[in-house]
């Protein structure tokens, strides 16, 4: 009976939005009553309770953030770990290796020399002697390092960012409440996600090293220890991951629940910024692709630990290593689009904000992003053109991966078009936009090039491939990670990054990220295959017998360190502005959206009154309005509510 | 589970609670895709069913059959639980439940002393795919229920507790929905499994 009363409410506009504004009386009174009685001690909070086991989304997506940016530091120094590798196969690290000296002549010059003597010279067999004696990786090592690297990337640090951090800090405010739908499971997602991270820790100092299978943890690399000589690092591996699982479904049904049940009175699904659509549609892909990873986990520790031969040939028990790939992969494609899709919502908050326009074709903006949630379901053999399949099953991959290329198309055209004639103000967040656009543009249209069957032989398992995921994850994803940080810090701390330090760091990423991953997509079409841990002894040039990859591994290693440490600035402008910031207003960017009704620092509870919608998010420079922006709660001008 | 505090009071179809565990659903749906998907590679990729390295092994369809049929009963008692307490009928809320998960938990001693008696005849997890795929996604449903049972073992001592009334038994709610789910799911991996 009750549920028959909420429907006529809505199927009556005016009605509702009496009974909305009764709803929001009632709402603070709950509140202030709960202030009164069990959730007085919010105003004391201790420590523990206000910083560690937080309930308040703000709080946990605040730690979700830091979580994924130590994540990237250790995922980042795994890769420039391994660029050394590639550029300078036999030389021994700066710094920590021997020098060259003690190389040639044995004579102890460096600290770095004495420490490795006194390392060769104990009984114990050290980590370091195991894994890089004197300073040289060894190949397995590097085997691990590759793997660990995407992995943490991927896991740890792009998904926790996106939709840990910004998803939970942006949800609830963005569509006007007080907190998640579910605060303990909330919590419980960040916990999970550190107890995975140890487990994954833990695995870079059991013997046998780490997983060294790929991220993509191909059987029977991954089901048989004898391949790889791995042990325990890759059951780690799988445990973690399903613990991250764990983590990724409890917050996957927060976020759905919360952005179904928890809008602000007349904040309709049309009416949400583009940023909260792509979390929930990224929330309901994350609830259905990583449980079927998590079945294959299931399967692969089995194999592992219980004997079974699922993916396994060797023992004649009649598995499939192919069904790996299917499963890893059926999860796997979703997954690429649960790293981009995040990113494509904040970009087009920052660049409608920026460009003082409102976003082009909003409708459009969603629909692409449904038909892109949808089509990543059906490509997933586009991974496996060079697995061997059935050559009809291979062209309807293919048709249905180009497929993708039009809501994509329908995105980016939208961008420009938010862009064209606006009075764009060129600040971090809109450099970080546009950094996002266009080399979304260059990761989109290779993408395209590689779902050709033919030219996929051609470069498949090349660095062409590697450039391609770059280009998408890091020139996508994680331009739009930091232009979202510098977007959102003065709501989340109430003060301002420095903006002289942000361009800096924002340029210097840029153009080292370009001279750092462009040249892959060359090395790829010329042949270097991606994962090998010695490129010199390839293409080698038969008049000066030397590998013609050599200088361009270097370059590209060089371009590497520099990307990797000019992320020292940001880190040092983030927690340096924690405390030393300018003061930020409530509002600083003149934004629609509702998280800026909020004050700054938004306290606990968002709103001092649950705000009541009016409008879509993107109204700015309305025509004969005075100011260029209005409010998502402003009301319309003609009284009676409704107007959509 | 729920923080009713936080929750709106206005115009929504379903409780956040309720919302939660459908969504819930949807996971679980695709983790058995998962593993019925590779029941499905394997059974179709093989001409022999089970192969010959394991044709004595027979399946217990009949035992197994009558099991089937409690488990659906304990779905049609569980649906009455939910039925009891929107009508205010208290005690009959608490036989309904105990009656339900008393029916579970001998579906699952049940299908314990079958696979203890093809343990004997020879059918182990280590079987080849025969074996590892029939213990792994027959036992990640038995988990599902021993999970199901032990939610209704709170359920249960809730009710005992008088925690539910006819203006509130979600908590009963979206224990049945769960309930029917494993239920419902369980014939489907019947005729799959010991059929196919």
């Amino acid at each position: 009976m009750q549920e028959n009363e909420n429907i006529s409410h809505e199927n009556d506009d005016d009605e509702q939005h009496e009974h909305a504004h009764d709803d929001n009386d009632t709402e603070q009174h709950t509140h202030e009553h709960d202030d009164d009685g069990q959730h007085a001690h919010h105003h004391e909070e201790s420590f523990i309770s206000k910083y560690i086991f937080s309930l308040d989304h703000k709080m946990i997506g605040k730690q979700f953030l830091i979580y994924g940016l130590i994540m990237l530091f250790v995922g980042g120094g795994l890769a420039l770990l391994f660029r050394w590798k590639l550029a300078y196969p036999e030389k021994p690290l700066p710094f920590i290796g021997v020098s060259q000296q003690y190389l040639d002549e044995g004579e102890v010059v460096t600290g770095a020399d004495k420490n490795w003597e006194r390392i060769f010279d104990s009984e114990k067999e050290e980590w370091v002697e195991v894994n890089m004696p004197a300073g040289v990786m060894t190949d397995a090592f590097y085997n691990m390092l590759f793997t660990m690297h995407a992995t943490i990337m991927v896991f740890f640090v792009v998904v926790p960012i996106l939709v840990g951090a910004f998803g939970n800090f942006l949800i609830p405010l963005m569509i006007g409440t007080r907190d998640m739908a579910f605060p303990v499971l909330n919590m419980l997602s960040f916990w999970l996600a550190v107890l995975a991270a140890i487990v994954m820790a833990v695995g870079f100092f059991v013997p046998g090293g780490h997983a060294a299978s790929g991220w993509t943890g191909y059987a029977p690399l991954s089901a048989d220890p004898q391949w790889t000589g791995v042990g325990w690092g890759q059951n780690l591996w799988a445990i973690s991951l399903l613990i991250q699982g764990f983590s990724s479904l409890v917050g996957s049904i927060n976020y759905i629940t919360t952005v179904i049940n928890m809008r602000a009175p007349g904040m309709t699904f049309f009416r949400l910024p583009l940023v909260i659509w792509s979390l929930f549609i990224v929330a309901i892909l994350l609830l259905l692709a990583f449980p079927v990873l998590s079945s294959a986990l299931a399967l692969l520790i089995f194999d592992r630990l219980a004997g079974t031969t699922f993916f396994t040939t060797t023992t004649g028990g009649g598995g499939d290593p192919l069904l790996w790939q299917h499963l890893f992969w059926f999860f796997g494609h979703p997954e690429v689009y649960i790293l981009i899709l995040p990113g494509m919502g904040i970009a087009s908050e920052l660049i409608a904000v920026n460009s003082r326009k409102p976003i082009f074709g909003y409708r459009s903006m969603v629909y692409a992003m449904i038909a892109i949630a949808f089509l990543g379901w059906i490509v997933w053999g586009h991974h496996m053109f060079q697995s061997g399949m059935q050559p009809g099953m291979g062209a309807f991959f293919m048709t249905t991966t180009m497929l993708i290329a039009v809501p994509s198309a329908i995105k980016t055209f939208n961008w420009l078009g938010t862009m064209f004639r606006g009075s764009i103000r060129f600040t971090t967040p809109m450099l970080h936009g546009i950094a996002f656009v266009s080399m979304f543009v260059i990761g989109g249209l290779s993408g395209i090039y590689m779902a050709n069957t033919p030219v996929d032989i051609f470069i498949h398992d090349t660095y062409y491939i590697v450039a391609h995921i770059h280009y998408v994850v890091f020139g996508g994803s994680l331009f739009a990670i930091f232009g979202g940080i510098v977007f959102w810090f003065p709501k989340m701390y109430g003060r301002y990054m420095n903006e002289a330090l942000n361009k800096i760091h924002f340029w210097i990423t840029f153009i080292a990220f370009n001279c750092t991953f462009f040249p892959m997509h060359i090395l790829g079409v010329g042949g270097h295959r991606r994962r090998i841990s010695n490129p010199l002894a390839e293409a080698i040039d038969v008049t000066t017998q030397e590998s013609l990859f050599a200088d361009m591994n270097i370059f590209i290693t060089m371009s590497a360190f520099t990307l990797g440490f000019v992320q020292l600035i940001l880190v040092f402008n983030f927690f340096w502005s924690i405390y030393k910031g300018k003061v930020a207003e409530k509002n600083p960017w003149h934004v629609t959206t509702l998280e800026w009704e909020a004050p700054t620092p938004v306290p606990h509870g968002n709103f001092e009154q649950i705000p009541t919608v009016h409008r879509g998010p993107y109204e700015y420079s309305v025509p004969g309005e005075e100011s260029d922006w209005i409010p998502q709660t402003e009301p319309e001008p003609v009284p009676a509510g409704g107007g959509d | 589970m729920t923080h009713s505090e936080l929750e709106f009071t206005g115009n929504r179809p379903l409780s956040n609670a309720k919302l939660g565990v459908l969504i819930l659903l949807g996971a679980e749906t695709m983790l058995f895709a998962g593993l019925i998907g590779t029941f499905l590679v394997f059974r179709m990729g093989s001409d022999l069913w089970p192969p010959l390295s394991h044709a004595n092994i027979q399946l217990p369809r009949l035992v197994t059959g009558i099991n089937t049929a409690l488990l659906i009963i304990s779905g049609y008692t569980m649906y009455l639980s939910l039925r009891a307490i929107q009508n205010d009928k208290v005690k009959q809320l608490r036989h309904y439940l105990i009656f339900t998960g008393t029916l579970g938990l001998l579906f699952l001693i049940i299908q314990g002393s079958e696979w203890i008696q093809l343990i004997g005849k020879g059918l182990t997890l280590q079987s080849g795919i025969y074996g590892g795929i029939f213990y792994v996604l027959i036992g990640c449903h038995a988990v599902h229920v021993l999970g199901a049972v032990i939610w209704l073992i709170i359920v249960i001592g809730k009710a005992i507790a008088g925690r539910f009334s006819v203006d509130r038994y979600i908590g009963v709610e979206t224990c049945t929905i769960y309930w029917i789910y494993v239920v419902a799911l369980w014939p489907v991996l019947y005729f799959l499994v010991y059929f196919a």
